[in-house]
C-alpha cells in the first residue's frame, strides 16, 4: 500500500498517508482502537472501500487494474459473526465462491467437505443450517467459506471478536495450525494487542485518525514501543508479555531437590533444600514436601505441595517458565520433558537472571543491526 | 331444515354459475390481482431499497390510494374498463401493491449488514446479491405480506357485486336479497371465508416448505416490520 487515504464523503479521514508493506505468506495484523480506520484499511483492499488517494499494489500490479469481482473472489473475507447465508446449508454456504467460479456441485460440496475437516468442523454439520450452529462454529464456517476458493489473500476482520475467549483460543489456535499449512497471504484486522501479538508476523498499529504509529514484528514492538501511544496501547504487562518471546530452553536446571518416592533418609537431608520434589516411579512430578516433613519410606502422595502445571523448557517460553514458578508455591517451577517426567527444578530467581541476561543479548543484538 | 338445505347450493341461473364455478372465478378474481400486486411490488421495492429516498414517497402514494374506498375505485374505472372483471381486479391489484411494497421492502431491509458485506466481498454483483441473498432472506416477510394481501383480496372481490354481477360469490348476496333466499346468502359467506383460511393456510405451507432455514421459534411468528400490520378490512365497504 503506498501512502493511501481514504476520506469518506462526509469528511471523516479514516485513512490517513498509510504505507504498508505487506509479506507474503504470513499473518500480517492491524491493530487499533475502534474508529482508527483498519475496517476501511482492509475494506480498499478488496476494493469495498475505494481509495480517496494513493495506490495498492497486489504482486506489484495495481488492483484497479482487474474487474472488481475477479479480484473480489481472488480473496478470502471473513468478518465477526460470520456472516453466514442463513438461508443456505453449511455445505453451500462453503462452496459459495466455488459454485460463482463456475465449479460443479459435486466438485464444490466435495470441497466444502474438506474445508470442514480443516477447520475442525464435524462433516455431521454439513446439512445444517447456520442457526442450528455455536458462534464459534459459525466462525469456523466463516473461515471454511473465505478459503474455499483456494485464494492466495485472506482478509480478516475481527474474526473472532464476537466469541467467548475460550472458543477464541481454540480458532485462534487453528488460525495458525492452518496458517502453517497453507503459507496464505493474512490481513487480519483486531482491536486486541494481545490477538496481535499471538497471531501476527508483522503487526502494524494504528492511532485514531488512520494513520500508523508503528509496523514491526510482535517482539519489537513490545521491546521498542514508537511512542507513548503504542507503548500505552501496549498495556501495562508489555515487559512481562515480552517474555513470550524468549525461549526457555537455556534455563539453567537443577536436579539437587528431586527425590523419588521411595527416598532414603540421605537422599531427603542431603540436598539441604527448603524444599524438595517428590517424583513417582516413571518421573513424573507429585507435589512438594518440607525435607523435615518427610518420612523415609513413608512419603504420602496426597499430603505433599501441589507441584502446579509444570513447563517444557525445549517448547514453553520464559513467560510460562516464570507463571510456573510464580504460581508454584515455593517459587520453584518444574520443568517437564515432552512425555511429562521431571528434567529439573528452577527457582524464580535463576528465571529473572534469564530475562535479564535474554534482555542484554536482545540488545545487543539490535547494537549490531543498527550499526 | 330440509327447505333451508335443500337451496344452498341451487344457485340461480341468472348467475351463469355453478357453486364450483363461482368459487373458481371468485378465486381468479382475488388472486390474479395479488399475482400482478407481487409482481409489481418487486422492482418497486428493489428501487425503494436501492433509492432511500424514494420509499418515503413511494409509502405515501400507496397509502393514500389504500385510503380509496374501493367503490370509487370501480366508478372512476367503469369508464373505462366497463362492467367487467377487469374493474373489480385492477383496484385489488393495487391494495396488494400497496400491502406488499412496505412488505417486501422491510424484507429485504431485515438482512443482516455482515450477511451483505460477506456476498460483497465474494464477489456478488448487485443483481445476483438480490436474487440470491436479499430475496431469499425476505421470503417470511414477503409471504407475511402475500398473506394479507391474499385475505383482503378474497373477501374484496364480493364488492364487485355492486358494478353488475362481477362479483363472484358476492353475487350470491344479492341474489339472497332479490329471490329472498338467506341461504344463498349464508353460502356466500361461509364459501368466502373458507377461501381465504384455505388460502391462508397453503401460504404458511407455503412458507414453511421454502424457509427450512428459520428457527422454528420464528417460524410460526415471522419477524415483520409494523407496517404489514396494517388494518384488514375485511368487513369494510370502502
Ligand atoms: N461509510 C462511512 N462513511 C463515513 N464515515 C465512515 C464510514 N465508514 C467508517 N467511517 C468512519 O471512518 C473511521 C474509521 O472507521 P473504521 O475503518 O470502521 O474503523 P475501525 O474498523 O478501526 O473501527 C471512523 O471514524 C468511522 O466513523
Ligand atoms: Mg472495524
Amino acid at each position: 500500500m503506498e501512502s493511501v487515504t481514504k476520506r469518506y464523503p462526509d469528511g471523516t479521514v479514516a485513512v490517513d498517508r498509510l504505507s504498508l508493506e505487506i509479506p507474503d505468506g504470513s499473518i500480517t495484523v492491524l491493530v487499533g482502537p475502534s474508529g482508527c480506520g483498519k475496517t476501511t484499511t482492509l475494506r480498499m483492499i478488496n476494493r469495498m472501500v475505494e481509495p480517496t488517494e494513493g495506490t495498492i499494489l497486489l504482486d506489484g500490479e495495481d488492483i484497479q487494474r482487474q474487474p472488481v469481482t475477479t479480484l473480489r473472489r481472488s480473496m478470502g473475507y471473513v468478518i465477526q459473526n460470520a456472516g453466514l447465508f442463513q438461508h443456505r446449508t453449511i455445505v453451500d454456504n462453503i462452496a459459495t465462491v466455488p459454485r460463482m467460479l463456475g465449479w460443479g456441485k459435486q466438485k464444490a460440496r466435495a470441497r466444502a467437505a474438506e474445508l470442514m475437516e480443516r477447520v475442525g468442523l464435524d462433516a455431521a454439520l454439513a446439512k445444517r443450517y447456520p442457526y442450528q450452529l455455536s458462534g464459534g462454529q459459525q466462525q469456523r464456517v466463516g473461515v471454511a467459506r473465505a478459503l474455499a476458493a483456494d485464494p492466495p489473500v485472506l482478509l480478516m476482520d475481527e474474526p473472532f471478536s464476537a466469541v467467548d475467549p475460550v472458543v477464541r483460543k481454540g480458532l485462534q489456535d487453528e488460525l495458525l495450525r492452518i496458517q502453517d499449512e497453507l503459507g496464505k497471504t493474512i490481513v487480519f484486522v483486531t482491536h486486541d494487542i494481545d490477538e496481535a501479538i499471538k497471531l501476527g508476523t508483522m503487526v502494524a498499529v494504528m492511532r485514531t485518525g488512520g494513520r500508523l504509529a508503528q509496523y514491526a514484528p510482535p517482539a519489537e514492538l513490545l521491546s521498542d514501543p514508537a511512542d507513548a501511544f503504542v507503548e500505552d496501547f501496549l498495556g501495562a504487562d508489555r515487559g512481562i508479555r515480552r517474555l513470550s518471546f524468549f525461549p526457555s530452553a537455556r534455563l539453567e536446571l537443577t536436579t539437587g531437590p528431586v527425590i523419588p518416592l521411595d527416598a532414603t533418609a540421605e537422599q531427603i537431608a542431603a540436598p539441604g533444600a527448603d524444599h524438595l520434589l517428590v517424583t513417582d516411579a516413571d518421573g513424573r512430578p507429585l507435589g512438594w514436601g518440607a525435607p523435615g516433613d518427610l518420612t523415609a519410606g513413608d512419603i504420602r502422595p496426597a499430603e505433599l505441595l501441589p507441584h502446579g502445571r509444570p513447563f517444557v523448557p525445549g517448547t514453553d517460553s520464559l513467560r510460562a517458565a516464570l507463571d510456573c514458578a510464580v504460581l508454584s508455591p515455593t517459587g520453584w517451577a518444574v520443568a517437564v520433558d515432552a512425555g511429562g517426567r521431571v528434567t529439573g527444578v528452577v527457582s524464580q530467581q535463576t528465571i529473572g537472571e534469564a530475562i535479564r541476561s535474554a534482555h542484554a543479548a536482545d540488545r545487543a543484538d539490535e547494537a549490531k543491526v543498527s550499526s | 331444515m330440509n327447505g333451508f338445505l335443500d337451496g344452498f347450493f341451487d344457485i340461480p341461473s341468472d348467475l351463469q354459475h355453478s357453486w364450483l364455478g363461482l368459487i373458481g372465478l371468485h378465486l381468479r378474481e382475488a388472486l390474479l390481482p395479488v399475482l400482478a400486486g407481487l409482481l409489481l411490488a418487486l422492482p418497486l421495492a428493489q428501487l425503494c431499497v436501492r433509492f432511500r429516498w424514494l420509499y418515503p414517497p413511494v409509502l405515501g402514494a400507496t397509502t393514500i390510494l389504500y385510503a380509496v374506498p374501493s367503490l370509487a375505485f370501480f366508478v372512476v374505472l367503469i369508464d373505462y374498463t366497463g362492467q367487467t372483471e377487469l374493474t373489480v381486479m385492477i383496484p385489488l391489484a393495487v391494495y396488494s401493491l400497496v400491502v406488499l411494497v412496505p412488505a417486501i421492502v422491510d424484507g429485504v431491509r431485515s438482512v443482516p449488514q455482515e450477511t451483505l458485506a460477506a456476498a460483497t466481498a465474494m464477489g456478488f454483483g448487485p443483481v445476483r446479491r438480490y436474487l440470491q441473498v436479499q430475496l431469499p432472506i425476505a421470503v417470511p416477510a414477503i409471504l407475511a405480506g402475500l398473506r394479507v394481501a391474499t385475505a383482503s383480496s378474497i373477501s374484496l372481490v364480493s364488492l364487485g357485486a355492486l358494478i353488475g354481477n362481477q362479483g363472484a360469490l358476492g353475487n350470491l348476496l344479492a341474489a339472497a336479497q332479490k329471490y329472498d333466499r338467506p341461504e344463498l346468502a349464508v353460502n356466500s359467506v361461509v364459501t368466502t371465508a373458507v377461501l381465504a383460511i384455505l388460502c391462508d393456510a397453503l401460504l404458511v405451507l407455503l412458507r414453511v416448505v421454502l424457509t427450512p432455514w428459520m428457527p422454528n421459534g420464528a417460524r410460526s411468528r415471522p419477524k415483520t416490520g409494523g407496517r404489514r400490520q396494517r388494518p384488514v378490512p375485511q368487513d369494510v365497504i370502502r
